[in-house]
């Protein structure tokens, strides 16, 4: 599948203003050939689901290092969930402590990034997960 | 001696560099080759093999370096440096509930630490109540959630606040944690004269780099504006503004970013204070600098050094202030928090160690050591205390305190003091060009370069020219898991629950008086500093300060930039 097919946000949920990560991950995606859109800072799990849904997107990428990770991010599925859009891929990144990870993942959260995580796993996680969504199969 | 050496003994010192370049070095490279390592300082400056006095044409000592305590100030502010006394060792803290903090304050003085630094949680950051629906989950996380001024109080309960001084890191809201600190501390029995500290204030880093903020830039200044005079007025010992390059550096910047963005905010500053009508030498003395201290050990020293004769320059020629204070640059230096690594984090201790050696050896005024756990969490009480102890390592037992810039006539240190200062020049001129730092944030200038710098950083790792040990090599498949800092959910339903308590039970007609009283402030030339006092005396709450200061002036929304 074209890189250049799928489209991402990334998204900064929560108040920090941290965006360091968030800014490099989607250049690093953008080079890879997806297309990206950048939500900006503190944004709610209402204004990521509405972006999502409005930018037709097939994956959010989710950055945040405030340590609400455990109230946002779930949050963001559930609304997803509510909207009936679901199938897009959730991701997020940021210093999330690892015994925090698997509660996450049972909410929807299909995979965490660490610090030091390498670009190119991220962008090779996204071409080995991510699909165009509502493309007849 | 650098300095006295004539242009007969460049020559001839030329002469004898080739004749080793020939000779002796020649067979030592045909023996052993050098490393394929790129040799480069974090700013991507070239390092030469050697540094001598050819690399510093004209240098002049008493010009470019002259006496520590004297102009340019090159070597230092104090004549006797840390002889006459030590930096400050003052580490940030707070978190939870002002009475965890308050109690951690405590613990920190008992253990020798001679100033109060206080990090508030987001909400608080950006000008929200704790009950906001925007605060959800992030009561007490980063730091102490402060509502009203019953937090305050609860903060500062039994402090000698006319004895510490209190650093306060806080930006678009520091009108109003200022009032609020200022009027606990006159309940406790405490005059305004007798209060030394700061407030960060410094809104322009925030709309280049931290990105907690309220409103757009102008009205910001504005109230920084109100700020200063106010100061000026009645806080003699109070540093109202602490211009910061630390969180332009974490955001992804270079030593040189850094150190231009620091300044040029810096000029913006001064600027603003001379057009609201205060003489530049009534309150440039107490303009205090925050840097960040990076791993790049002699490129941090340099930066420290060219960022003391850069100020005194710019405040003696440009803003012909006449004053020596206003010609100091006094700066307070955290470590590199971004340099710390999730990975074996007691190496991380290491760092520490080395960014505190050099800013100790760049002449800090004060210091803040990170804790081996922060790239989790706030820290552990056990990191917090390793942390205080590298500084009092480096203090009392190393010897770097014995003598005053011991690295001052370095070849390197120098040439590379000199290549930071025309690099930074270059920007300031640049940002001049395009009519000051408050339009150079409008147009996005600063925020582009430190995403451009940040990036091409990343890719430098990604391909193992850089290597951070545990990160990129020497990685270990199995980390050793270290114990960090949980903060109690109950933290904020507890903060929710004091907050209503406030709003209810104070006198409602007198806090929508100071309310409205603030609104006129705001949109005429009343000083808006005077008006949060009295709003605070009424308790009011932050969020309701802040939100008068919304509906006149707007919030701001930042382009988005990739």
């Amino acid at each position: 599948m074209a890189a250049s097919a799928v489209r991402i946000l990334i998204a900064k949920p929560g108040l920090d203003g941290h965006d360091r990560g968030a800014k490099v991950v989607a250049r690093a995606l953008r080079d890879a050939g997806y297309e990206v859109i950048y939500t900006g800072l503190h944004q709610t799990p209402e204004m990521i689901v509405n972006a999502a849904i409005q930018e037709d997107v097939d994956a959010i990428g989710l950055s945040i290092l405030s340590g609400a990770h455990m109230t946002l991010l779930p949050r963001v599925v559930e609304l997803l969930r509510e909207r009936g859009a679901d199938d897009i891929v959730v991701f997020a990144g940021g210093i999330i402590p690892e015994e925090d990870i698997p509660a996450l993942r049972a909410a929807g959260i299909r995979e965490v990034f660490l610090p030091g995580t390498p670009l190119q796993s991220i962008v090779q996680w996204v071409a080995t997960h991510v699909r165009p969504r509502g493309v007849a199969a | 001696m650098v300095g006295v050496v004539t242009s007969e003994e460049v020559a001839r010192l030329a002469r004898e560099r080739r004749r080793w370049e020939e000779t002796t070095l020649a067979e030592s490279l045909a023996r052993q080759p050098e490393r394929p390592a790129r040799f480069a300082t974090l700013s991507e400056a070239e390092v030469a093999r050697l540094y001598t006095p050819e690399d510093l044409p004209g240098f002049d000592y008493l010009r470019d370096l002259g006496f520590p305590g004297e102009y340019p100030f090159t070597r230092g502010i104090h004549p006797t440096m840390y002889r006459g006394r030590l930096w400050t060792m003052r580490q940030f803290a707070g978190f939870g509930s002002a009475e965890d903090s308050n109690r951690r304050f405590h613990y920190l003085l008992a253990q020798g630490q001679t100033g109060l630094s206080v990090a508030f949680d987001m909400p608080t950051l950006m000008g929200y109540d704790s009950d906001h629906p925007r605060a959800r989950g992030e009561v007490g996380r980063e730091g102490v959630a402060v509502d009203s001024l019953l937090d305050m109080e609860i903060l500062l309960r039994g402090l000698p606040l006319d004895r510490v001084t209190t650093s306060m890191t806080i930006n678009a809201p520091a009108n109003v944690l200022l009032a609020m600190y200022i009027v606990a501390a006159e309940r406790a029995g405490f005059r305004w004269d007798q209060l030394g500290g700061t407030t960060q204030t410094d809104m322009l880093k925030e709309f280049i780099a931290q990105k907690e903020w309220i409103v757009p830039p102008r009205p910001s200044m504005r109230l920084i504006q109100d700020m200063l005079v106010f100061g000026t007025r009645h806080l003699p010992r109070w540093n109202v503004l602490s211009i910061s390059g630390y969180h332009i550096r974490e955001a992804g910047a270079t030593a040189v970013q850094e150190l231009a963005f620091t300044l040029a905010d810096g000029i913006a500053y001064v600027q603003a204070g001379i057009e609201a009508g205060l003489d530049v030498d009534d309150f440039a003395p107490r303009l205090s600098f925050f840097f960040d201290c990076h791993s790049d050990f002699f490129e941090e020293i340099a930066k420290f050094r060219a960022a003391r004769r850069m100020w005194a320059r710019i405040m003696r020629e440009r803003f012909r202030a006449r004053h020596p204070r206003s010609w100091w640059l006094r700066f307070h230096t955290q470590t590199a928090g971004v340099s710390l690594t999730a990975q074996q984090p007691l190496n991380n201790i290491v760092r520490v160690a080395l960014q505190a050696l050099a800013a100790v050896l760049g002449g800090t005024q004060s210091l803040h050591t990170n804790s081996m756990d922060e790239t989790y969490a706030l820290p552990t009480e056990e990191a917090v205390t390793v942390a205080l102890r590298t500084q009092q390592i480096i203090a009392y037992e190393s010897g770097v305190t014995h003598t005053v810039d011991p690295l001052g006539g370095s070849y390197y240190v120098e040439a590379l003091t000199n290549r930071m200062e025309d690099e930074a020049e270059a920007y300031i001129r640049k940002i001049d060009e395009l009519g000051g730092m408050v339009r150079a944030v409008e147009l996005g200038f600063p925020q582009r370069e430190i995403a451009e710098a940040s990036y091409r950083y990343q890719q430098q790792l990604e391909r193992k020219e850089r290597i951070i040990v545990g990160v990129n090599e020497f990685v270990v498949p199995e980390e050793r898991p270290i114990p960090i800092l949980r903060i109690d959910p109950e933290v904020e339903r507890r903060q929710i629950e004091r907050l209503r308590r406030v709003r209810a039970e104070r006198d409602e007609r007198r806090a929508r008086a100071a309310l409205d009283a603030l609104a006129r402030a705001a949109e005429g030339t009343g000083n808006t500093m005077e008006a949060v006092v009295e709003c605070v005396r009424a308790l009011c709450t932050l969020g309701e300060i802040c939100d008068v200061f919304r509906a006149v002036y707007g919030e701001y929304r930042e382009p988005a930039i990739i």
